[in-house]
C-alpha cells in the first residue's frame, strides 16, 4: 500500500501544464491576482495625480535617494538568479551566501525607505495631509510590506538550503522565491516611473 | 501517511467535517454545510425585512435597525452564500470529473474554506458593536461615518475575497494540470469549463475589491483622505473600484450554476450536449466582456455623458453569449426523452426565472430606462431573479443531482418536488410584484413606503415567507435521507461524465484506477451501446 501511495505521488507531481510545475503555475496565478491589488492602489494614486497634476507635496520626494533604492533592489534581483544558477549547479554554499545578500540588500531596502518616510513626515507630508500624501504612503507602504513578506520567504529558502533540501536536480523552491522576488521588484519600477519620474 | 492513518481516514467519521482535514470532499461538504448555514441566516434577515416591509408605516424595526438588517443580508448572501458555494461544489466535484486525486494544494484547499467560518462570524459579531448600514455596496461617504461594524464588514469581506482568490489559484491549477490521461480541453465537462471562466475572473476582479476595502480601512481606522470631499477626496472612484469587482461577480455567482445546468440536461434528457464548444467559449466570453461593463451601474451617479454609451453597449453584448447557452439548453432538451426528476425541475426553473432576470437586465442597461428606474424596486426584482431564481434554483439543481454521489444515499423525490414547487411559486409570488411596485416607482433600500403600493408589497412579503417554508423540506431530506435513505448506487443517473465512474461516496483519492478518459462526456442515446449500462434511476 505504501509503494501504491508514494507511486502516485510522483504521478500526483508529475502534472504540467504549458511546460510548467503546478507549483510554480499556482504562484504565477497568484502574482497575476497580485498585479490587480496593486493596480487598484496605483489607479487610486494616478486617478488623484490626474485630478491634481502638480501636488506640493511632489518637491518634496528624493529622487537620488530612493533612485539608489532602486538600484538596491535591482541588484538583489541579481542576486536571486546567481543563488538560483548556483544551485543549478549543485553549488549549495553559493546559494545559501546569494540568498543571504538578497535578504541583506532587501533590508537595505526597507531601510532607506523608513529613512524616507520619517524625512517626509518630518516635512509634514503624511497619511492625513493630503489625498496625495494618504495614496502615496499607501501604496509605497504596500509595497514595502511585500519587501518585508519577500525577506521572510528568502529566510525560509535559506533555511532550507542551509539543512540541504535544495540541489541540482530539486530547487523549484528556489524559483519560487525568485518569483515572487522579481514580481515586487518589477511592481517598484513601475512605482518608482510613475511616482518619483512624472 | 502510514496504512492506519489511511483506514483511519476511510472511515465515514462525521468528526473529520468538523477537523483540518485535506481530502477535497471533506472540504467540499464542509463548504457547502457551511455555506447553507449563512443562507439561512441570510434569508432570516429578509424575512425580517418583508415582515417589516409587508405592510406602509415602521412597525417591526426603525430605520437604522432596517437599513444594518439590510446591509447584512445582500453581504451574507452574497460573500458568504452564493459565491463560497460554489467553492465548495467545485471542490467536491472538480477533481472528479477530471479524474484527478485530489486538488492540486490541498493545505492552500483547507486553508480557503477554514478562513470562511470567523470571516462568517465578524461580520455578524459587528451586529454588537453598530452593525454595517451603507448596503453591501458600501457607498462612501455613508461606510466612512457608519458605526465601527463597518470596518468588521470590511474586514470580513477581505478574508472571504482572499479565500476566494486561493480557491481560484486552486481551480485552475488543479484543471490545467490535473486531468486524467487523455482528456482535452474539449472533453472538460461544462461545469469544469464554468468554474474555470468564473475562477479565472476571481483572479481578476476580487484584488480590485481587496485595494478599494483596504482604502475604506485607511479612511476609517488611520484618518487617509481618499474619499474626504473636502481634502480632495473622490466618492466615484470606489464606486468604480467596487463594481469593477461586483460586477464580475455577478457572473462569479451565476457561471458556475450555468455549468451544473449543462450537466443537467443532458443526463435527463438523454441526448448529447446542444453546441458544447459554443458554451464552453460563451463562459470564457462572459467572463472577459463581463470585466468591461461596471459603470452600467453608475449611469445615475454623474459620470460623463459621453462614456455611458460603450458601457451600455458591451453590457448588451453580454446578452449573445448569454443567449447561445439558453438557446444551446433548449437545443438538448428538445426532442429529449425527459425524465423530470428533482434537479431537472430546478433546471428548468433556473431558464425560466434566469431569462426574467436577464432580460430586464437589458432594459437596465439601456441609458434612458435605466435613468428611469435606478435604485428602485424594478433593480430589486431583477438582482433576485438572477441571483434567487437562477443561482440558487443552479445550487438546487446541483445538490439534489449530486446529492446521491456525496451521500452514497437517495433524497425522496416528493419532497425534492415539493421543494421545488414551493421555491418556484414562493419566487414568482416575492419578485414579479417588486417589477411593478418599481416602474411606478416605489424606492429601494427605504424602510416605509407610500400607502398606493402596499398590495405589492403584502404579495411579496407572503412570497417571502413562502421561500422560507420551501427550505423546510429541503433540510429535512437532505437530513433523513443521509441516514435513512435507500442506498443510491455508484450512477443513479446513468451519466457519462467522470464522477459517476466512482463508488458513491467516492473513496480517499477517489478512484480504485487511475481513470483514463475513453469517451466524451456527452454521448447520451447516440446508440443503444453508448447507454451506460448501469443501474436504472432509483426514484421515478
Amino acid at each position: 500500500m505504501s509503494i501504491e501511495v508514494s507511486m502516485h505521488e510522483d504521478e500526483f507531481k508529475a502534472g504540467r501544464a504549458l511546460g510548467l510545475d503546478h507549483r510554480k503555475l499556482g504562484v504565477w496565478l497568484f502574482l497575476s491576482s497580485e498585479i490587480m491589488f496593486f493596480g487598484g492602489l496605483l489607479a487610486a494614486f494616478l486617478h488623484y495625480k490626474i485630478n491634481n497634476p502638480s501636488p506640493a507635496e511632489h518637491a518634496l520626494l528624493d529622487v537620488t535617494l530612493v533612485g539608489i533604492n532602486t538600484f538596491i533592489l535591482l541588484v538583489s534581483s541579481f542576486t536571486v538568479v546567481l543563488g538560483l544558477d548556483a544551485i543549478q549547479h549543485g553549488n549549495r554554499r553559493r546559494l545559501v551566501l546569494f540568498l543571504g545578500l538578497t535578504m541583506l540588500l532587501g533590508a537595505g531596502f526597507l531601510a532607506g525607505q523608513g529613512n524616507e518616510f520619517v524625512t517626509l513626515y518630518r516635512h509634514g507630508m503624511t497619511l492625513k495631509s493630503s489625498v496625495y500624501g494618504s495614496s502615496f504612503f499607501t501604496l509605497t507602504g504596500f509595497h514595502g510590506l511585500h519587501v518585508l513578506i519577500g525577506i521572510l520567504w528568502a529566510g525560509l529558502t535559506l533555511r532550507k538550503a542551509a539543512i540541504g533540501r535544495y540541489d541540482d536536480g530539486r530547487y523549484t523552491g528556489v524559483e519560487l522565491f525568485g518569483l515572487y522576488w522579481h514580481f515586487v521588484d518589477i511592481v517598484w519600477i513601475v512605482l518608482f516611473t510613475l511616482i518619483y519620474l512624472t | 501517511m502510514t496504512v492506519e492513518a489511511q483506514i483511519a481516514q476511510e472511515k465515514p467519521n462525521w468528526r473529520r467535517y468538523f477537523t483540518w482535514n485535506t481530502d477535497h470532499k471533506v472540504i467540499g461538504v464542509q463548504y457547502m454545510v457551511t455555506t447553507f448555514f449563512f443562507f439561512l441566516i441570510g434569508g432570516a434577515l429578509a424575512m425580517l425585512i418583508r415582515s417589516e416591509l409587508a405592510q406602509p408605516g415602521t412597525d417591526i424595526l426603525n430605520g437604522v435597525q432596517y437599513n444594518r438588517f439590510l446591509t447584512n443580508h445582500g453581504s451574507v448572501m452574497i460573500f458568504l452564500w452564493i459565491i463560497p458555494i460554489w467553492a465548495g461544489m467545485g471542490n467536491y466535484f472538480i477533481p472528479l470529473m477530471i479524474g484527478a486525486r485530489d486538488m492540486a494544494f490541498p493545505k492552500l484547499n483547507a486553508l480557503s474554506f477554514w478562513l470562511i467560518p470567523p470571516a462568517g462570524l465578524i461580520m455578524l459579531a459587528s451586529f454588537f458593536v453598530g452593525a454595517a448600514e451603507s448596503g453591501w455596496t458600501a457607498y462612501v461617504p455613508l461606510s466612512v461615518a457608519a458605526p465601527f461594524g463597518q470596518t468588521l464588514w470590511a474586514v470580513s469581506v477581505i478574508l472571504l475575497g482572499t479565500s476566494s482568490i486561493m480557491g481560484s489559484i486552486n481551480f485552475v491549477t488543479t484543471v490545467l494540470t490535473m486531468r486524467a490521461e487523455g482528456m482535452g480541453f474539449w472533453d472538460l465537462p461544462l461545469f469544469v469549463w464554468s468554474m474555470l471562466a468564473t475562477a479565472l475572473m476571481v483572479l481578476v476582479a476580487t484584488p480590485m475589491l481587496t485595494a478599494g476595502l483596504v482604502l475604506i480601512a485607511m479612511d476609517r481606522l488611520v484618518g487617509t483622505l481618499f474619499f474626504n470631499v473636502p481634502a480632495g477626496g473622490d466618492p466615484i472612484f470606489w464606486q468604480n473600484v467596487f463594481w469593477f469587482y461586483s460586477h464580475p461577480a455577478v457572473y462569479i455567482m451565476i457561471l458556475p450554476g450555468m455549468g451544473i445546468i449543462s450537466e443537467i440536461f443532458p443526463v435527463f434528457s438523454r441526448k448529447p450536449i446542444f453546441g458544447y464548444k459554443a458554451i464552453a467559449f460563451s463562459s470564457l466570453a462572459i467572463s472577459i466582456l463581463g470585466l468591461t461593463v461596471w459603470a452600467h451601474h453608475m449611469f445615475a451617479s454623474g459620470m460623463n455623458p459621453a462614456l455611458r454609451v460603450p458601457y451600455m453597449i458591451t453590457s448588451m453584448i453580454i446578452a449573445v453569449p448569454t443567449g447561445v447557452k439558453i438557446f444551446s439548453w433548449l437545443g438538448t432538451i428538445w426532442d429529449g426523452k425527459l425524465s423530470f426528476t428533482t434537479p431537472m425541475l430546478f433546471a428548468l426553473g433556473f431558464i425560466s426565472m434566469f431569462l426574467i432576470g436577464g432580460i430586464t437586465g437589458i432594459f437596465l442597461a439601456s441609458i434612458p430606462v435605466d435613468l428611469h428606474v435606478h435604485d428602485s424596486y424594478f433593480v430589486v426584482a431583477h438582482l433576485h431573479f438572477v441571483l434567487f431564481g437562477g443561482a440558487v434554483s443552479a445550487v438546487y439543481a446541483g445538490l439534489y443531482y449530486w446529492y446521491p454521489k456525496v451521500t452514497g444515499r437517495m433524497y425522496n423525490e416528493k419532497l425534492g418536488k415539493t421543494h421545488f414547487w414551493l421555491n418556484f411559486l414562493g419566487t414568482n409570488l416575492t419578485y414579479l410584484p417588486m417589477f411593478v411596485a418599481g416602474l411606478l416607482g416605489m424606492p429601494r433600500r427605504v424602510v416605509d413606503y407610500a400607502p398606493e403600493f402596499a398590495s405589492y408589497n403584502m404579495l411579496a412579503t407572503i412570497g417571502a415567507f413562502l421561500l422560507g417554508i420551501s427550505t423546510l423540506p429541503f433540510l429535512y431530506n437532505a437530513i433523513v435521507s443521509w441516514v435513512r435513505g435507500p442506498k443510491a448506487g455508484s450512477n443513479p443517473w446513468r451519466a457519462l461524465t467522470l464522477e459517476w465512474q466512482t463508488s458513491s461516496p467516492p473513496p480517499e483519492h477517489n478512484f480504485e484506477d487511475t481513470p483514463v478518459m475513453t469517451r466524451w462526456p456527452y454521448d447520451y442515446g447516440e446508440s443503444p451501446l453508448a447507454e451506460p449500462g448501469v443501474a436504472p434511476a432509483a426514484g421515478d
